[in-house]
């Protein structure tokens, strides 16, 4: 984990053992499964409506490669139209070099708090703790955000951040911990739904009111015109993007598109792979300044944070397409039964385990291009294509060159890779052990099946039987009744 | 025609009754099958577990059995190793060897097909005159799903099978869980994955359960067995080469 970066979680659980512990909470399982069971067949019915889904799908993975593969020149296109328009440009090539023009901007106001909207990008830099260690208070007004915050939690989904959460809980934490933050809940707060809305509604409104900062993230920025985007469902976003004087937008370099017209693909895409919706019910956008009407004071932090090192890697950079949509978390298996804590990153799920790697280096994420058995539902799932098994074998390939350029001793797992391949590869060998493999099973087998094994292989055997190879293997076979017929190649 | 038998090394050395199974099959609808000696694996586990290097001599042996002799097509009784072949071996001669050999690959490739895709596809059978009188119901794996594209294939062989009794799985197209060694190195993922696999499949109240891929029938099998569940596992291919009076559940 690199000094000032918040993409990995200090002190993470490599994700096997992560998972053991989430999957042994059988209440985070079943919410999981509810959330994601529910919303994977909202994005079907949707996605299903539009006939030239698939169309717009190609035409979202051509513009974002397209995009990708001319990043440098977007993105100045991008900071002179933002000029233009009023607004100002930083550029961070780290998460700390990031945190200290957010800091010296908030600072410069002198204001001691912020309200924050869409705001991964600044979990990726850590940007709350930052604040903080600068006497500033950064306010989460996204619902679910809000929840995590205050619940001095991790976020475990790229949408839905206390997805991991029930109502039972999260009236809990209103109850114990809004007061702390400003206007306390309400007396005898219920869960349900509609009471935990209006008490999150009455909270937030105090803080939009009083704020004359906000930090925001983008869902996009369109080069030629200068215009920053959110799409959001809760209107939360709405009011911190219009009410303060002050707009502080982080953004990573990757979320820009060439033209606002681009904006069509994208504005069908995201919503109905992200909540299943149409249109989302809040769309803002802005462009630079404008007098008497919404903030007076624009920046545009553009983050750099580990970008162009994935983008060298021409398998790797196909990540950076990611719209954040999370329809490939709510379709994976392995998302499905462990939760997005497990990942111990900002970014969880398929596209975390592709994107974090890349973003901090792989070796400080090994375990990550690993949890997943490659079934490809993602891929099917993701509005722009992104190949993401492609991309985790390929990362895969990365973690085991690095730990063989780092060690001088082979690992256990390299050696049996090493002896396998031998065999393997030649037919000669593979009849040796195929010949050996009988005898060898009978010994540790009862009734024709193997049970409990020592060592590695006993991961197995704990919930599974094995069968016995059988004595004669297909080759062997074909050689003893049809050797003649065919050739000795 | 004249068909190569790719067993692929975990069937061959597993499950040889699959193998018997396709050969036996291909036989009945009046093709000739080979099966070069010289074969050994796809270099599937190898590849997927970030082993590149080691896969090369794997994909050079598979190019160089197969492009030899005068096949027609290649099958291999497996979505995965067929997977293997069509997506990444292209992959592994490019970055590892050298043009001849990504000639070689680019040549051989279109020739390889899984089971399903021989039969409906370039042989144009979906009846191959199978008689399996049990309840059976199939589980799509997900490299045949995804990386294949197989569709109803498997399905639409089934279901001409007479006396057989073909039940939908619940949940069909969500993955059992095995992954190659991601059953090792994610283990408890793995087992949580396996157990909702393993509800459905007992939901059906099949007596088998049958897919295209003895990997997956091997870890969902192996579930199902340590449970004392009763409900049997069989390769695709052997259903389809039972025949009457040839094989029981
Ligand atoms: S990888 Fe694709 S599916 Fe996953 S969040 Fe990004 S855009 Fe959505």
């Amino acid at each position: 984990m690199t000094d000032s970066n918040n993409v990995v979680w200090l002190g993470a659980p490599s994700f096997p053992d992560a998972a053991r512990e989430a999957l042994a909470d059988t209440q985070l399982r079943t919410n999981l499964r509810k959330a994601t069971g529910t919303i994977r067949d909202k994005r079907l019915a949707v996605t299903a409506e539009l006939d030239d889904w698939e169309q717009l799908r190609t035409a979202g993975k051509a513009l974002k490669r397209r995009t990708l593969r001319h990043l440098d020149h977007h993105l100045v296109r991008l900071e002179e139209a933002v000029t233009k328009a009023g607004g100002q440009v930083h550029w961070a090539a780290d998460a700390a070099e990031a945190n200290r023009i957010v800091t010296a901007l908030v600072k410069a106001t002198g204001q001691t708090e912020v309200v924050k909207v869409k705001s991964m990008v600044t979990q990726e830099i850590a940007l709350n703790e930052a604040l903080a260690e600068e006497g500033v208070s950064a306010y989460e007004t996204d619902l679910a955000e809000l929840i995590v915050q205050l619940g001095d939690d991790r976020p475990s989904h790229i949408l839905v951040p206390a997805i991991h959460r029930n109502r039972a809980e999260i009236r809990d934490i209103f109850r114990r911990e809004m007061g702390k933050w400003g206007r306390p809940a309400p007396e005898g707060l219920t869960d349900r739904p509609r009471d935990l809305a209006e008490a999150a509604r009455l909270h937030l409104r105090e803080k939009f009111l009083r704020a004359k900062v906000a930090v925001s993230g983008a869902n996009f920025a369109a080069a030629d015109t200068g215009t920053v985007g959110v799409v959001e469902s809760e209107g939360n976003g709405r009011m911190c993007l219009t009410l303060p004087e002050t707009l502080i937008t982080v953004m990573g370099i990757e979320k820009v598109l060439p033209s606002f017209e681009d904006l069509e693909v994208f504005l069908q895409l995201l919503p109905r792979s992200s909540t299943g919706e149409r249109m989302n019910p809040y769309t803002s956008m802005w462009t630079g300044t404008t007098e008497g009407d919404g903030p007076q004071d624009f920046h545009l932090v553009l983050l750099d944070n580990g970008r162009t090192a994935t983008l060298k890697d021409t398998v790797g950079r196909q990540a950076l397409a990611c719209i954040r949509c999370s329809a490939c978390l709510n379709v994976c298996p392995v998302y499905e039964r462990t939760g997005g804590h497990a990942y111990g990153s900002v970014y969880p799920g398929p596209i975390g385990a592709v994107l974090t790697p890349q973003l901090v280096g792989v070796e400080h994420a090994e375990s990550l291009p690993f949890a997943s058995t490659l079934c490809g539902a993602c891929y099917d799932a993701c509005p722009v294509k992104i190949n993401i098994p492609e991309v985790l074998v390929h990362l895969r390939a990365e973690v085991v060159e690095a730990k063989r350029a780092k060690g001088r001793v082979p690992t256990p797992e390299a050696l049996v890779m090493k002896a396998a391949a031998s065999v393997l590869s030649s037919p000669v060998k593979l009849s040796a052990v195929q010949r050996l493999a009988h005898p060898a099973a009978r010994l540790v087998s009862r009734r024709g099946t193997i049970g409990n094994l020592p060592g590695p292989l006993g991961r197995w055997t704990r919930t599974r039987d094995t069968a016995v190879p059988p004595k004669e293997s297909l080759r062997a076979w074909w050689r003893r009744t049809r050797g003649g017929r065919e050739g000795s190649k | 025609m004249r068909i190569a038998l790719f067993i692929t090394c975990f069937n061959d050395t597993m499950f040889p009754d699959t193998g018997k199974a396709v050969v036996s099959l291909l036989e009945r609808l009046g093709h000739t099958v080979e099966f070069p000696q010289a074969q050994a694996c796809c270099g599937q586990m190898h590849f997927n577990t970030g082993y590149r290097p080691e896969t090369l001599p794997m994909v050079r042996r598979f190019a160089d059995v197969f492009a030899q002799g005068e096949y027609d097509a290649v099958v291999a009784p497996s979505g995965s190793c067929v997977g293997m072949v069509r997506d990444y071996h292209r992959v592994v001669a490019e970055q590892y060897g050298d043009s001849a050999l990504v000639e070689q690959v680019e040549a051989v490739t279109p020739k390889v097909y899984e089971l399903s895709e021989l039969l409906v596809d370039v042989l144009g059978v979906t009846d191959v005159g199978a008689h399996f009188p049990h309840r059976v119901t199939y589980h799509p794996t997900c490299h045949s799903l995804r990386m294949l594209r197989v569709g109803d294939r498997p399905l639409q062989l089934l279901r001409a099978v007479s006396g057989i009794d073909l039940v939908e799985l619940p949940a069909a197209d969500s993955c059992c869980g095995f992954g190659g060694t991601f059953a090792l190195k994610n283990a408890d993922t793995s087992n949580a994955m396996l157990a909702d696999k393993m509800r459905a499949v007992l939901d059906t109240r099949a007596d088998v359960l049958t897919a295209g891929d003895n990997s997956c029938l091997m870890h969902i099998g192996g579930g199902l067995n340590r449970l004392r569940t009763g409900v049997g596992t069989r390769h695709l291919a052997e259903i389809l080469a039972s025949t009457e009076g040839t094989t029981g559940p």
